[in-house]
């Protein structure tokens, strides 16, 4: 009996968005499901962005701080580092140092290592801000300023921020990341708004917020793969943005990633451990669709870049 | 495939005598195609009747049972390609291979580990299932002979990957409850069909291709042989995906019967590299493996994926819960702060990790909310001070600690002052609404 292979074919497409400017890289632009090269084409496989910090963390897990502590107080060495030895993709900034609960730094400071750190790195920039809603519109704007002409990415805009991350994205030419709390149609609505505001859906990335392994993964696994098969079933203009997975720091918050293996023997080796927690939550959301992964191990990010390839992608 | 109630009304007696606890056989036939009764509560159903019905009703993807009695693994029974769209219902079975060139007390060591990995997570014991033992060495008779050590060794099914001569000598030396045999291919298929049907085993069908698969799985059906379980013979991260996808949309969208099995995968024999062996296996616990065979499940990998499995096949629809009462979390003693928060897994694992982070010595107060998250439960009136208070004298509290004051979170500030006049003696004291803000505000504390 001849086997008919059931390959389902897409009437939407992600779109496909260049970032950056010295080095561009591309994201999205697939007509399938994520790894389903059977059945569509997939010109853009996930994309890994390497985390940095404008602050030095302070309570790190020790494999992060072996791994990463040699160049984390300085995020230019950091993000060279990055691109030059751990083969990112992108390079993402976390201005977790802005926070007003934090270290509360100045949108001014933000932007002198916003740019230190591009013009150190030839890959595009995503820029996070601290999750702090009216510090971000703040921040953001001056980045997005400070950085005209190098096509950077900035994130996350929410419902209450929208208008003013939005409006210095067009005023300024950059990529925005709409950031909601797991819900697909809130992850529309947010890019509906964005774009009558607008700030063109070309320009746009979808964050549908990140829970870990163990720590909400499959609330982020399966927000992933309805707005997949929304975008390329459906056909929905709204969701065909690619979408984004802050997940590195989600990972490493998890206590069975960075717990000693002194207080945790029956959970085995730390370094692994670690890896693999931020690894095996990488992997399932690029299972579920995920285009940008953002990520913090660079084994970890180098074991997702071996699956990626050993998925045929 | 499944058939409407009018389909299957046809096939009711039609005689309205009520006698299955609805008044009419088309409510009947309604309730059998929504699955909310089953065919055996009507005393009238003719035989006929049931052979069509139960050939219609009968799940798109056979389950499959492997061992006997505890530590039986049932895989299978799936419904949809998407979690989101049910569920998922039988997690994926992780199995451990040894082969039987291995160095026995290498193996045993092994063994001892797997065994002591268990965990519990959410009122959930994680753990794995199977023992894969392979004839590595050709020699039916060091087959036998480490079959019987392992049997020996732990109490978890196993599966047989040999030739039907191997197995027929390790199943005459040791007496095994339904283990699995891998794998009948068009080669053996006699033999190991005769086996199998012998021992009552389920049995795995390894074919070279798609086609191959069905023609054989179709064959055995026909003798018979209805407990199978498929190998669809690649040995590649991307050839074993795309197999297991279209497997699964062929059993599940097309109805094709000979594809209508769980699956097995083997990361073992797909790469060398033990962190690559684990992604693989993550990738074959998303999308749709039925067993996961692995040279390596030291704890760091076993636990990960554990955590990963338990996390695709939660029910969508059903939060998981926490139960209901008081953690202490990092030596929580008579003078620790006590926190209060809803049952709802995420919230108390979010939580939780955050105290622990803190090493804070913290009393975390769970209260059940069914599973709602803070201001879900508090909307659902779930998470509302007379409950809260209840919860707080029921299990206790005045005895745990000397001081009187607990800590609610921010999200539910409204509620401090109605939960104070609930708790005669105690402070309430509003905490952060974030639980990333947590070990800031327990320091602050002290």
């Amino acid at each position: 009996m001849a086997f008919q292979a059931p390959v389902e074919t897409s009437t939407g497409r992600i779109r496909e968005l260049t970032l950056g400017a010295k080095k561009t890289v591309a994201t999205g632009g697939q007509n399938a499901l994520a790894f389903h090269g059977f059945e569509g084409t997939l010109p853009n496989a996930p994309r890994i962005a390497l985390e940095v910090y404008d602050t030095a963390p302070t309570d790190w897990a020790d494999e992060l701080k072996r791994a990463l502590g040699d160049v984390w107080a300085d995020p230019v060495a950091w993000a060279k580092k990055c691109e030059g030895e751990f083969g990112a993709d992108l390079v993402c900034l976390q201005l977790a140092g802005t926070d007003p609960n934090g270290l509360n730094r100045s949108a001014a400071d933000a932007v002198t290592t916003v740019k230190a750190v591009a013009d150190a790195i030839g890959v595009p920039l995503v820029v996070y801000g601290s999750g702090n809603t009216e510090k971000d519109a703040e921040v953001l704007k001056a980045v997005a300023e400070a950085t005209q002409g190098k096509n950077v990415v900035v994130g996350a805009a929410i419902e209450e921020n929208y208008k003013s991350i939005g409006a210095a994205a067009m005023g300024f030419g950059c990529k925005v990341i709409g950031q909601t709390p797991i819900d697909v149609n809130m992850a529309k609505q947010l890019n509906i708004l964005l774009t009558n505001l607008g700030v063109s859906i070309e320009n746009l990335l979808i964050d549908p917020s990140t829970g870990a392994l163990g720590y909400g993964l499959e609330y982020s696994f399966s927000i992933h793969e309805r707005i997949k098969l929304a975008a390329l079933k459906q056909n929905d203009a709204m969701l065909q943005a690619p979408s984004v997975s802050n997940l590195g720091k989600e990972a490493w918050r998890a206590k069975e990633a960075k717990i000693t293996q002194a207080e945790a023997p029956q959970w085995g080796d730390q370094r692994k451990r670690g890896i693999l927690w931020e690894a095996l939550t990488a992997v399932a959301l690029m299972m579920a669709g995920s285009d940008i992964l953002v990520m913090r191990h660079p084994e970890a990010a180098k074991l997702v870049r071996q699956t990626i390839a050993a998925l045929g992608a | 495939m499944a058939l409407t109630g009018m389909q299957i009304f046809k096939h009711m007696p039609k005689t309205n005598c009520g006698q299955c606890g609805v008044p009419t056989c088309l409510a009947f036939a309604m309730k059998l195609a929504s699955s909310s009764a089953t065919l055996d509560q009507c005393p009238f159903v003719s035989e006929e009747a049931k052979a069509v019905l139960a050939e219609a009703s009968a799940p798109p993807i056979r389950g499959v049972t492997i061992g006997e009695g505890e530590f039986a693994l049932k895989v299978g029974e799936e419904l949809v390609l998407h979690r989101h769209e049910k569920t998922f219902f039988n997690p994926c079975g992780y199995a451990l291979l040894i082969e039987d060139t291995e160095d026995p007390a290498a193996a045993g060591a092994k063994l001892a580990a797997l065994k002591a990995a268990t965990y519990e997570r959410v009122a959930q014991k994680l753990r794995s299932n199977l023992v894969a033992v392979k004839n590595a060495s050709g020699d039916a008779a060091k087959f036998a002979a480490c079959v019987k050590a392992v049997a020996g060794a732990i109490e978890y099914p196993l599966v047989l990957m040999a030739e039907p001569a191997a197995i027929e000598a390790a199943l005459a030396a040791t007496p095994l409850k339904r283990p699995l045999l891998h794998a009948a291919t068009k080669v053996n298929l006699d033999a190991m069909a005769a086996l199998a049907k012998k021992a009552g085993a389920p049995l795995a069908v390894k074919a070279a291709s798609l086609d191959e698969l069905g023609e054989l799985t179709a064959k055995l059906d026909g003798m018979g042989i209805k407990d199978l379980v498929l190998d669809p013979g690649s040995r590649t991260l991307k050839e074993t995906h795309q197999n297991l996808v279209y497997i699964r949309r062929a059993s599940l969208k097309k109805k094709l019967r000979p594809y209508g099995y769980p699956i097995i995968t083997f990361p073992a024999e797909e790469t060398t590299d033990d962190m690559m062996e684990t992604v693989h296996a993550a990738v074959y616990t998303i999308k749709y493996g039925g067993i996961v065979v692995l040279r390596d499940l030291s704890p760091e990998k076993a636990y990960a994926l554990y955590v990963l499995r338990q996390n695709i096949y939660t029910d969508p629809q059903r939060p998981m819960q926490v139960e209901q009462g008081f953690y202490p979390i990092n030596g929580a003693d008579e003078n620790s702060p006590v926190l209060i928060t809803t049952n709802f897994s995420l919230t108390y694992f979010i939580v939780s990790s955050e105290v622990e982070g803190s090493k804070v010595p913290t009393w975390l107060g769970i209260v059940d909310t069914d599973g709602l998250s803070t201001l879900t439960a508090w909307a659902a009136g779930k998470f509302v001070p007379d409950r809260i208070a209840a919860f707080i004298t029921k299990a206790d509290l005045a005895a745990k600690v000397k001081h009187r004051t607990v800590i609610i979170p921010g999200y539910v500030a409204q509620i401090s002052g109605e939960l104070e006049d609930e708790l005669a003696g105690w402070k309430v004291v509003v905490g952060p609404r974030e639980a990333s803000e947590l070990p800031a505000f327990l320091k602050a504390l002290k």
